[in-house]
């Protein structure tokens, strides 16, 4: 079947493209994209309407038509926490938020750090999932700081990079090596940076609002040692360092002056990292613990001001999704982590109110850059690419409520928010999810 | 005249909240010195009484407040091991509900647990120490003990000296005194004081003797020796030598100072017998004020509208 995509204003920062006009979608694929040009207009429609029994037409008006979000930062819990999300509630949930490719961390049980597990995520995301899914591989074996994990293995199977995300590479050695050895593979290494030494018993950010809580708290010291180890070991070694869910000023900071030394460094943040602050916290609500924590007003403006300049490049989600019962609990015993695919782009099209970014830069941390940064064939509408779209309303609001979740994971800190922008359509791989 | 149905901490009272549970609590200590000290106004109230860390000072004296107001009072004592079987701590909630309980009096080693409790309860939540964070019921019986001496608490010097960092005392108190306008200050090696905690409008020092000068009220916090080992200091021996309270030391206090501490303490390790024991302490004044305290704050809490 044939979707024709109309009356849409499509933006697709990849081919520069920001106007009205139609997508065909056929076979999966993008066949056709065209900005409206009168006479243009009434030869496609004059062209086809013989075919047009075959046509499903989707009338975008009033509408942005943009490449379907890329997430580079997810995790999806399957293999071994299935209590928590599976890879198809996962999907899910990531289409309904206008994902349409996401990548999952390895930070399962067992780690997927070898291709059977990778090949599990691969084929259960073809037969279960919502959206396009790339795994991404462990640099060490278990996690374990011990030994690298089979890279060429790993990447052979599927794997579109590295991390050990959720926990950091503590041994700098073992980090050196890992950057030297995916050289071969022009794939990167994503770092969780933190120093485990600085941040253990943490709960939330190092500051007044911790000392008035009375709860422990997470230097920012403990990203920014990392962030600087692992850019040191990127100048050191050549290799591509990707540095995860940048929360404070001071690492923003490290990577910008990186970049200008030309270094090979790329990072993210993620929502709630330019939406929320410590104080937050002060009713001691356990879906705002998150790791790295929510910092100050100081580094909301900071993650902010890098996101403008390009010294951030990608909005992740960190997407992290957990039972009710790892989250109602003591705040010193609750599970780090926040569901957000479902939120990610409302938050981010704050940013665009803000007068932060613009439309077409946070289109871009979203869909291109991303996949640039992982190499896959993703975020774009060039003809010929992957039918992934997302039609948002950006005018529209609605409440937050995490309860109507897709995703298992109801751990949210924005319930109750009214955010702008609602995703009307998802379309994966040609597939179309309608949430009208 | 009481907002709200729980006390959290000292954080949410004002000043007037906090005279009037003092007020309140100067009449009972009256009652106290009665030869019957019961009086009835919690005749058919439940008082549940859940301490998930040891402290058997802290509740019996909500026991024995509880008790001196005719309640009916439940311990539960709750092991980390009964813990780890499974219940959580909103299973615990619910069974209290299930009692028909009408004040739980919680104690637990996770700052917030009585913020979680009052939000799935509507009777009243009594924070008797949560982590880090705050012992209201500490601060208000220090206060009341420095008003029976002091007459006033506006004004006055007061120097807390120890491990500020992980105690709920100094929290509590630092809200307490600063509240009702007492100058405070914050004696502590650097390593064992909270982030921005000058914000709270406190003087610091990592020197005693500077610290202690012309005090009216010194006051010494338990230390956990525990700390030694995590490297906040790398001896009691050192510590001692440091920040212990010595009879020469709290000769630089005003001569009328007066010596607190909320116990249990470690002799020899943050204050020498001799001042414990001395003419200058107030210590256990500090417990029999404590029972008073107490049973003004169930007494008051009782009066709130659900
Ligand atoms: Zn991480």
């Amino acid at each position: 079947m044939k979707i024709l995509i109309k009356n849409g204003r499509l933006i697709d920062p990849s081919q520069g493209i920001d106007g009205i006009g139609e997508i065909l979608i056929e076979k999966g694929k993008i066949r056709e994209i065209k900005l409206e040009q009168k006479s243009k207009r009434a030869e496609v429609q004059k062209g086809k309407t013989s075919e047009l029994q075959s046509f499903r037409t989707i009338d975008a008006s009033g509408c942005i038509v943009i490449p379907g979000l890329v997430d580079m930062h997810a995790h999806l819990r399957e293999p071994g926490f299935e209590y928590k999300e599976t890879i198809a509630t996962g999907t899910k949930a990531a289409a309904r938020g206008g994902f349409t490719t996401v990548c999952c961390m390895p930070n399962t049980n067992p780690v997927n750090d070898n291709i059977a597990v990778t090949e599990f995520i691969i084929e259960k995301a073809i037969k279960e999932g919502s959206c396009t899914v790339y795994p991404i591989g462990a640099i060490t074996k278990s996690q374990k700081n011990e030994e690298l994990a089979e890279l060429e293995a790993l990447k052979r199977t599927g794997c579109v990079a590295f991390s050990d995300d959720g926990r950091p590479v503590t041994n700098s050695l073992i980090m050196r090596r890992a950057l030297e050895y995916s050289k071969i593979f022009d794939v990167p290494i994503i770092s969780h940076c933190e120093d485990l030494y600085l941040s253990e018993g943490g709960v939330m950010n190092e500051g007044f609002v911790s000392t008035i809580l009375g709860l422990r708290g997470i230097p920012k010291a403990a990203e920014e040692i990392m962030a600087a180890r692992d850019i040191a070991l990127c100048a050191l070694t050549g290799g591509r360092l990707h540095i995860a869910h940048v929360s404070s000023e001071g690492s923003v900071k490290l990577i910008r002056d990186a970049k200008s030394r030309g270094i090979n460094v790329t990072a993210e943040t993620c929502p709630h990292y330019f939406s929320l602050t410590d104080e937050a916290l002060i009713s001691y609500d356990t879906n705002l613990k998150v790791n790295p924590p929510v910092r100050t007003k100081q580094d909301v403006e900071a993650v902010k001001e890098g996101l403008k300049d390009g010294a951030i490049d990608v909005i992740a989600t960190d997407h992290a999704p957990h039972h009710i019962d790892d989250k109602v609990r003591e705040f010193d015993s609750a599970a780090f982590g926040i569901s957000g695919l479902e939120t990610a782009f409302a938050l981010g099209l704050q940013l665009v109110a803000q007068g932060a970014i613009d439309l077409k830069q946070l289109i871009m941390t979203m869909t291109i850059t991303p996949s640039r940064i992982m190499g896959i064939p993703k975020g774009t509408l060039a003809e010929d690419a992957d039918a992934d779209v997302a039609i948002i309303n950006l005018e529209n609001s609605f409440v937050v409520d995490p309860s109507r979740f897709l995703s298992k994971g109801k751990n949210s800190p924005f319930n109750g928010w009214t955010l702008k922008g609602t995703i009307e359509k998802t379309i994966a791989m040609g597939k179309v999810y309608d949430w009208t | 005249m009481f907002k709200s149905k729980d006390l959290l901490g000292i954080k949410e009272l004002t000043p007037e909240e906090i005279y009037h549970i003092l007020d309140s609590a100067s009449g009972f200590k009256d009652v106290l010195k009665r030869d019957i000290k019961k009086v009835p106004p919690l005749r058919g109230k439940t008082v549940v009484n859940l301490f998930f860390e040891p402290s058997t000072r802290t509740r019996i004296s909500f026991e024995l407040a509880a008790k001196r107001l005719s309640a009916d009072v439940i311990n539960f004592s709750i092991t980390t091991s009964s813990v780890v079987k499974g219940e959580t701590l909103k299973d615990t909630a619910l069974t209290i509900k299930a009692l028909g309980a009408d004040f739980v009096v919680i104690r637990h080693s996770s700052a917030g647990v009585p913020h979680f409790l009052s939000r799935l309860l509507d009777i009243s939540v009594i924070n008797a120490g949560d982590g880090s964070n705050e012992h209201p019921t500490q601060a208000l019986l220090d206060l009341f003990t420095i008003l029976s001496y002091k007459k006033k608490i506006k004004g006055l010097v007061i120097a807390i000296i120890g491990d500020i960092t992980h105690s709920r005392v100094a929290r509590s108190d630092i809200y307490a005194f600063t509240k009702l306008g007492a100058r405070v200050r914050l004696i502590c090696p650097p390593t064992l004081l909270p982030a921005e905690v000058d914000q709270l409008g406190i003087e610091v020092f990592d020197n005693i003797e500077e610290g202690l000068k012309k005090a009216d009220v010194v006051m010494t916090l338990r230390l956990q020796l525990e700390r030694q080992s995590k490297g906040f200091f790398p001896s009691l021996e050192e510590y001692f030598y440091l920040y212990g309270l010595t009879a020469g030391r709290l000769r630089l206090a005003k001569d009328d100072a007066i010596v607190m501490h909320p116990g249990p303490m470690n002799r020899g390790v943050e204050i020498e017998s001799e001042i414990a024991d001395g003419p200058q302490s107030v210590i256990l004044e500090q417990v029999t004020n404590g029972l008073a305290v107490r049973m003004a704050v169930l007494y008051l809490l009782a009066g709130v509208k659900k």
